[in-house]
């Protein structure tokens, strides 16, 4: 696939957009508040498609779309089960604790509500794992553009060697990315979010139109693959018998629960666009507005991967695929849209336990645009490809270069300065936290294993968050000694459980058992979820035992930052679609429907 | 003089729509609709692309003479 000089114009009229926007967005950055907060000054709407932007990254688009081709249609789990209810929870129950604090970060609420020790804990990792995050994503990205050889014959017209095509992927967003944030900040940020939230769908959305038609639509895709693809809900009664491993209630506690109200309720990256909202009321209503269209991501990014399998003859010829129990049969197409996954170090195919060849997941989603669109909108793909990857990288240096600011630097470093010399030190963090995301990308393309390895750190950091935050927003009798005990207790219940546990076919190693193997999963994925709840019990328990022990803060000094002495915020008067309650039932709702309808 | 999000939302996916639409129209007709199982889909989804562009300049355009507030 050569890219033709109106894909060219494409990319480079986005590029340029993506810039103009940053560049008219400094002429408002002049303040630290600015800077970092976009003023306080963004409608909720905007707030919102920020929101689901920055959290559609292109790790997120090729994943889902692997996964998709991979489990079905149960990997909407992650969108109905694992985001929504969160969603509607911090829209409705904690943003008034964020944003009535006026605290400028995740960690600087902590500092409020605990102690100094809590917020420097929850500050350094969430600093450090964003920028590994970020570069991670960065690698992927560039290694998939590779892989996809749509650049291949630009770089060679130059005489320049393959192997730059890695090395240009990653420099060009990277520069992108850091020149609008430098000029612009947070708003720079959020109002490219925004752009970027409607070209992934006007990417993606046509390609599902296409993919659906070759496939003769939802029932061809139901025939031919047959109820375990099809069906959300089938065999969720015990791990053994649905495609993740996993039952019903490791799925619902672990991803529904802890898991997911760990990301949406705590995440700097995500409460930060709430932050920004220009009033408390629009920014309770952000989540929900995001929520509101989030439950639909799975239509774009999920079925892609379904048609993939549909469409590929892989899955049957390599026995990978069960037959399905419908009369249907996987049709046969040459070649097939998702390839054999080759050893990059030996030119053979991967085989797995069984000695069967493994597919390459990752690659069904991008192989089926290459597929289907003509010239023209291979360009629009491929955008909507770089939108979702500068999305969410932008939305993790945003939210590093102000925890980095407010809560490193004016914390630790220099307690006293002007907000000019924090503005400054926002845009030198900016520089250093892109520029730690090449490093970090460039350590992954070296070691292969570094990558699994910071997840599972990640992991291990993350899943009892969310307990520390609902305790402190919630019991007044929690203490700041209570709070940092009961998360060094989560994380340590985290790293025990998985040298202790081992998903099946696994070898002790990276992927746990490294202590003694006391217990198998049915798969990976349940293997972190009960990872998740032991952790998050593991801090829950501790954190109340320990601040039981210890002297919690005068009341006086909790007002605003705890349920019982904040307040009540009075519905406000206006249209129905204003009031956040209201809104929080309709998405449950909307939510529930669209389980019983995939069920 | 600020300006409203959706201008170069607008402005940009107006561009696209109609650089994508005029390919699909120009092209090679044969080879385009081989590539994408018989739909000019080049054509459809540049004029999609364009419309929606269409519509959130004027919607900028009813904002701003209503006076309201740019929301940057």
């Amino acid at each position: 696939m050569h890219l033709g000089a109106v894909d060219w114009g494409v990319i480079s009229l986005y590029l340029v957009f993506v810039l103009g926007i940053g560049i008219v967005s400094a002429r408002r950055a002049k303040s630290g508040n600015d800077f970092f907060l976009a003023g306080r000054a963004i409608p909720a709407w905007v707030c919102g498609l920020a929101f689901i932007s920055a959290n559609l990254g292109a790790q997120e688009v090729i994943g889902m779309g692997a996964s998709g081709a991979k489990y079905g249609i149960s990997t909407a789990h992650f969108y109905w089960i694992g985001a929504i209810p969160a969603m509607v929870f911090i829209g409705v129950f904690m943003m008034p604790f964020y944003y009535g604090s006026k605290a400028r970060s995740a960690p600087e609420y902590l500092r409020m509500r605990f102690d100094e020790k809590t917020r420097g804990l929850n500050a350094v990792t969430f600093a450090l794992m964003t920028i590994l995050n970020s570069g991670i994503s960065m690698y992927a990205l560039a290694k998939l553009i590779q892989t996809l050889h749509v650049f291949d014959a630009p770089f060679a017209a130059m005489h320049l060697p393959q192997s730059w095509i890695f090395h240009g992927a990653i420099l060009t967003a990277a520069t992108v990315v850091l020149v609008y944030i430098y000029m612009g900040g947070l708003r720079g940020a959020i109002y490219n979010e925004v752009l970027q939230f409607f070209l992934i769908v006007a990417g993606f959305a046509p390609l599902v139109w296409l993919g659906l038609r070759q496939v003769g639509g939802w029932e061809g895709l139901q025939t031919t693959l047959g109820p375990a693809y099809t069906h959300a809900w089938a065999g969720m009664a015990h791990a053994n018998t649905n495609k993740l491993g996993v039952d019903w209630f490791g799925l619902s506690m672990g991803l529904g629960f802890v898991l997911s109200f760990g990301y949406w309720c705590t995440d700097f990256l995500v409460v930060q666009r709430a932050m920004a909202a220009n009033s408390m009321s629009a920014a309770r209503r952000t989540p929900l507005i995001a929520a509101g269209v989030k439950m639909f991501i799975p239509f774009i990014v999920i079925l892609p991967g379904l048609i993939a399998i549909a469409l590929t003859s892989a899955p049957d010829k390599a026995g990978h695929m069960p037959a399905p129990v419908a009369a249907g049969h996987i049709v046969q197409h040459e070649p097939g849209v998702i390839p054999i996954k080759i050893d990059s170090a030996t030119g053979k195919p991967m085989l797995d336990a069984k000695g069967h060849p493994q597919l390459d997941y990752d690659l069904a989603t991008p192989n089926l645009l290459l597929r289907y669109f003509p010239t023209g909108m291979v360009g629009v793909g491929l955008t909507a490809l770089l939108a979702s990857f500068m999305s969410g990288m932008a939305g993790g240096v945003t939210a590093f270069n102000t925890v980095f600011t407010y809560d490193i630097y004016q914390a630790y470093i220099r307690r006293k300065a002007s907000d000019q010399h924090y503005l400054m030190v926002g845009r030198l963090a900016t520089l250093f936290g892109i520029a730690a995301s090449v490093a970090a990308a460039y350590l992954c393309s070296q070691f292969n294993n570094i990558n699994d390895f910071l997840q599972l750190v990640m992991a291990f950091v993350n899943a009892p968050v969310f307990a520390t935050f609902l305790l402190g927003m919630f019991w007044k009798r929690t203490t700041g000694h209570g709070a940092f005990i009961g998360l060094a207790a989560g994380t340590l219940t985290a790293a025990i459980h998985h040298g202790m546990t081992l998903p099946m076919d696994d070898l002790p190693g990276l992927k746990g058992g490294w202590i003694s193997v006391t217990h198998t999963y049915a798969s990976e994925m349940a293997q972190n979820f009960w990872i998740a709840i032991w952790a998050w019990s593991a801090c829950f328990i501790t954190t109340i035992v320990v601040s039981l022990a210890t002297k919690p803060k005068p009341d006086a000094e909790l007002a605003g930052l705890v349920y019982s002495l904040t307040p009540k915020i009075m519905p406000e008067k206006g249209a129905w679609y204003m009031n956040p309650v209201l809104l929080g039932v309709i998405m449950l709702t909307a939510t529930v429907a669209l389980n019983l309808l995939f069920r | 003089m600020l300006f409203d999000v959706r201008l170069p939302i607008g402005l940009l996916f107006l561009a696209i729509g109609l650089l994508v639409a005029a390919t699909g129209l120009t092209g090679d007709k044969a080879a385009l609709d081989a590539h994408s199982a018989g739909v000019n889909i080049d054509l459809i989804w540049g004029a999609i692309m364009a419309g929606f562009g269409a519509l959130m300049l004027i919607l900028a355009a009813i904002a701003r003479r209503k006076g309201e507030e740019p929301p940057l």
